[in-house]
């Protein structure tokens, strides 16, 4: 079943709770913090270890894709807004509204599903599998490439053209929207 | 040593998810709600890949949907990102503020 073990991953559970503990304290700064810079750098350090864990995945392009991306792209597009509008205002103003608690409650609640769904046994096991097998990652962008641009196994081309379609009106989008007169 | 098995992962994503609702339900900062909604996307992301490797596992390594379906959720983000910073920065024009609570245009 699974032929390319012949290196097996280091200390996968340090490894994955160290990331995660990174994300988590990462997500909770996000959310907490006052300044909308700090917020910023929690958020590109709760990707950077997201990152991480895709490489423990063995999903190397969408990692790549992670980190170019979203910790290169779209947190310094974030950046610069921030660095446009003035913060000091709003570093003096109530930093939560005034529906918190309800939105705590809210959250509590779904996360209380989330513990439902996830405890959840039907014949004794769990919905979610525990266990998995591990694949080398040599072919994984090539296989991407595949599964996206490929004649016969190109399962997702029309996706794709639909995906360029969209960042093309996402581009015209954000023009109108921030131009002053256009 | 306890392997690190799919539902470790989807744990994760759970708590990533709910820690950005929590930013999009409690914020006044329309910044910060917008990084809240990437907290969110990501979440998603990091179930996407681990399904992904569960799939792997069963069909063979060349079944990567997960991936595949984790690519198209970061371009809408990046998407919903640029479009969701441009109105913010119209509405900053008109309002000289941040706070989504002063966004009462269509309200009566």
């Amino acid at each position: 079943m699974n032929p390319a073990v012949a290196n097996p991953p280091v200390a996968t559970p340090f490894f994955f709770y160290l990331l995660a503990a990174v994300m988590i304290i990462g997500g909770t700064l996000v959310i907490t913090r006052k300044n909308a810079v700090h917020s910023a750098i929690a958020l590109i350090t709760t990707l950077l270890a997201q990152a991480g864990l895709y490489l423990m995945l063995y999903a190397p392009f969408v990692a790549g894709v992670q980190i170019i991306l979203y910790a290169g792209g779209i947190m310094v597009l974030f950046l610069f807004v921030i660095m446009l509008i003035s913060i000091e205002r709003s570093l003096k103003e109530r930093q939560f509204n005034k529906q918190w608690l309800i939105g705590i409650v809210a959250a509590a609640a779904l996360g209380a599903l989330f513990i439902g769904v996830y405890t959840t046994t039907t014949k004794g096991r769990v919905l979610f599998p525990e266990g998995r097998v591990s694949y080398v990652e040599s072919q994984n962008t090539q296989q991407i490439a595949a599964l996206l641009f490929d004649q016969h196994l190109g399962t997702y081309m029309f996706a794709f053209e639909i995906a360029s379609l969209l960042l093309l009106v996402a581009i015209i989008g954000a023009v109108v929207m921030a131009k002053k007169r256009i | 040593m306890l392997d690190i098995s799919t539902l470790h992962y989807l744990v994760l994503g759970a708590a990533l998810f709910l820690l950005g609702v929590i930013g999009v339900l409690t914020r006044r900062n329309v910044v910060i709600v917008l990084m809240s909604i990437e907290l969110i996307l990501n979440a998603v992301n990091l179930n996407l890949v681990a399904f992904s490797r569960y799939w792997q596992g069963i069909h063979g390594p060349s079944a990567l949907h997960g991936q595949v379906f984790a690519i198209f959720v970061i371009t809408d983000a990046a998407a919903e990102a640029a479009v969701g910073l441009g109105i913010l920065i119209a509405f900053f024009r008109n309002k000289e503020t941040v706070n989504v609570d002063e966004v009462h245009l269509l309200k009566w």
